[in-house]
């Protein structure tokens, strides 16, 4: 059964059918015309050695985040009062273990996964294999990265934090680590860019398979995004942690880290919404409603994700007001394409529940099916990201951000976002992707529900109390349980942290057993043979406005010109850099 | 009912909704004049303990109900670690960082501020409840981090 991209296809009824164009159709009955997300429904396989190589990558961030969690528990319980850490005698200190907690969360887990999820999908989109050479090196640039920023972390030479601010000096092997890691992640961007481009020189005309489309708009935004931190990295941090230059400009780096900074939420958070929009419909029996909105949303992800970083730097000087209002403005722009993709993804789950006999306003939420570990890790990602997505606007808020900047209600809300509308997607995932990848069956389903569940209870339960004490002014960043301050008003939202926070170490835990598991004993050929793929009721146009969407050079430089705007009064007033600070070793 | 339709109605009621609390966070700030810090002087971090107002800190009359409240942030201490300023009286917080990133925040109150080297971060505020208020470093500033607290007593 072959399939071009922009010939709609009957979902699940069987046979290819032809449609007419952007067959408008009522919700949720009526005849359902769909197109597939991909090249050629009928199936592909990578090759072996490349299905190898891709779990590797996704594996060295599951190291990571084993050591990741175990700091995590240790900070949600310093939050409680409880210092557990004369338990690791190994580690100088918290904020080594803290930084060990950012870079591999955030970092390393992040990045390793979608390293291998985004080329994954590019190529089962495309029904091509990938560049070998360059799945390779993205697997060796990850490795020697992490090895080379382990080394400084684990010997307390990099207890800077993921942040790096400057004047902390780090040893050179953690800057040259992380950059590393960033060009593990350009070397990906690489290999879908050659298999998308090659895809499109022997298929003129079509439209680009939407899968394909947005994973590879993930990680072009990243991409971009990736670049100031890149020249505050290997321009300012590195040679100065070698000693080639006796200063620093702290002003300037931090304005690099958060240029990046922002966007970067969106490079862990679009390949969860790749997820969300591409293979979610699929698992819920439902199907995605619109071909065009989701490239839309796409777009304009790359195009807002990157000029919004002020709102980083509100209650920092040296930046004009002006354009701490205007990054406001864009920062509330950005958080448009999220609620369109809220009322795509819900949507689709609708579909989905009353094509399962769910009736009524919200019956069909009970009709959805809960017993896949995989759907409902990602839909309880969902619920708690609705919580990260409003705590996230305050955040950005021009002067409501004075209330809360560097309370710990800023770490509640990036648990709700990254360490949960990410991080468990991520694990839904992985629990059809590993046994894809391995050829697998999953081991231990039970357990995997369990994990989403106990894990997404208990970070509701850890941000309510730091949002609490957050607003009554708990610092982030800090190790409460020896702190020569206290304020009998954060007891309790501690204790809340303390417990939320064991309840998440324990949910994780159990993703790690579930995994590991399925690696070392699952049913050999017990695996899904094909990834859940979606399709689209409004199928891609040939005609009108809609191919203009994929001019992906044509919205890049659209975006790049949306960041002059941005960025660019502040450089041309700012510069030359200020290097006025040697570096300090304070831990 | 069209899809198509939803669709539409529900993207014209986010961004109504989102413009709507823009709107009223931008007009906010402007009527009731909460400002963020902005472009300040630039300083030699090194040469903080020399150049004024860094020279004397503490708390100061510039004009008729009117003080400058300079603070130094080093680690892991304010300097001076604690000042005294009257109630209702107009006050200039003046800071910066004599080494790395620290982090000013009167606990309570909407004076949260980034001390960076080199740059110099201006806060106007008035307190209107007399009490003694922690001034928590909330950047981490090294192994003694939690340990940097100083104290306002507003009276």
């Amino acid at each position: 059964m072959q399939a071009g991209a922009g010939v709609p296809w009957r979902a699940r009824r069987g046979g290819l059918v032809e449609a007419r164009g952007s067959a408008r159709v009522g919700f949720p009955g009526g005849d359902v015309m769909s197109a597939p997300v991909v090249y050629d429904p009928s199936g592909f396989e990578l090759p072996e050695q490349q299905k190898r190589f891709l779990r590797w990558t996704i594996y060295i961030g599951y190291v990571a985040l084993v050591a990741g969690v175990f700091h995590g528990l240790a900070n949600a319980l310093s939050y409680a009062n409880i210092d557990i850490l004369p338990l690791f005698p190994r580690l100088k200190g918290y904020y080594q273990g803290l930084t060990v907690h950012g870079v591999a969360n955030v970092l390393v887990f992040t990045f390793s996964f979608s390293n291998g999820f985004l080329p994954l999908m590019t190529a089962r989109a495309l029904s091509r294999p990938l560049v070998g050479g360059l799945v390779y090196a993205t697997f060796g640039a990850l490795l020697l990265g992490n090895l080379l920023a382990i080394y400084a972390v684990v010997t307390n030479q990099a207890s800077v934090l993921f942040t790096s601010y400057a004047p902390l000096q780090a040893h050179w092997t953690y800057y040259l680590g992380l950059v590393l890691i960033v060009v593990s992640t350009w070397l990906a961007l690489a290999n879908m860019g050659v298999v998308l481009r090659r895809w499109r020189r022997d298929h003129r005309g079509k439209r680009i398979p939407l899968l394909a489309y947005i994973a590879v708009l993930s990680y072009t935004m990243w991409g971009l995004a990736s670049i100031p931190i890149a020249v505050e990295f290997l321009g300012f941090l590195l040679p100065w942690s070698l000693g080639l230059v006796e200063k620093v400009d702290p002003l300037l780096t931090r304005t690099l880290f958060w240029f990046t900074g922002h966007a970067i939420v969106y490079a862990w958070l679009l390949p969860a919404y790749v997820s969300w929009y591409a293979i979610v419909p699929r698992q819920a029996g439902g199907v995605l409603i619109s071909d065009s909105l989701t490239r839309v949303v796409f777009i304009s992800f790359l195009l807002l994700s990157i000029p919004t970083g002020f709102h980083h730097q509100f209650t920092d000087p040296g930046i004009g007001t002006g354009m701490k209002a205007f990054h406001t403005v864009l920062t509330f722009g950005v958080f448009f394409p999220s609620m369109a993709t809220a009322f795509s993804v819900v949507g689709a789950l609708e579909i989905g529940g009353r094509r399962r006999g769910g009736k009524g306003l919200l019956g069909w939420v009970a009709r959805l099916p809960w017993g896949d570990p995989s759907l409902t890790a990602q839909m309880l990602a969902m619920v708690v990201f609705v919580f990260g997505g409003i705590t996230g606007l305050i955040n950005a808020s021009y002067s409501m951000n004075q209330v809360i900047h560097n309370t710990t209600w800023v770490p509640a809300h990036f648990h709700m976002t990254v360490g949960t509308a990410v991080a468990l997607t991520f694990v839904g995932v992985a629990y059809w992707m590993i046994p894809y990848l391995t050829g697998r069956a999953l081991r231990g389903r039970r357990l995997a529900l369990a994990s989403s569940w106990i894990y997404a209870i208990g970070v509701l339960i850890f941000a309510r109390g730091m949002i609490t004490v957050g607003l009554r002014g708990m610092p982030r960043r800090t190790f409460r349980a020896q702190a020569t301050y206290t304020n009998p008003e954060w007891d309790l939202g501690g204790a809340l942290a303390g417990i939320g926070g064991t309840l998440m170490f324990v949910g994780i835990m159990l993703f790690f057993v579930v995994i590991g598991w399925t690696i070392v004993a699952g049913e050999k050929g017990g695996h899904p043979k094909d990834i859940p793929l979606s399709s689209t009721r409004l199928a891609p146009s040939l005609t009108g406005w809609e191919p203009a969407l994929d001019r992906i050079g044509l919205w890049v430089v659209a975006a790049i010109l949306l960041i002059l705007a941005a960025y660019g009064p502040f450089f041309v007033t700012y510069l030359p850099p200020q290097m006025v600070s040697p570096g300090f070793k304070l831990f | 009912m069209k899809i198509a339709t939803l669709e539409k109605a529900y993207l014209w009621v986010s961004a109504g909704v989102l413009g709507a609390c823009l709107v009223a966070i931008l007009y906010g700030a402007a009527a009731t004049g909460i400002h963020l810090p902005g472009r300040g002087e630039r300083i030699d971090p090194q040469q903080v303990r020399t150049t004024p107002p860094f020279d004397r800190p503490g708390v100061h009359p510039v004009g008729e109900n009117e003080y400058d409240v300079v603070l130094i942030g080093q680690a892991w201490a304010f300097f001076p670690p604690e000042v005294r300023v009257p109630v209702g009286a107009k006050l200039n917080f003046i800071t910066t960082s004599a080494d790395v990133v620290h982090g000013l925040h009167v606990e309570g109150t909407r004076v949260n501020l980034m001390l960076i080297p080199g740059q110099v971060t201006r806060y106007p505020y008035v307190f209107r409840e007399p009490g003694e208020y922690t001034v928590i470093c909330h950047e981490y500033c090294g192994i003694g981090h939690h340990t940097m607290y100083g104290k306002v007593i507003a009276e």
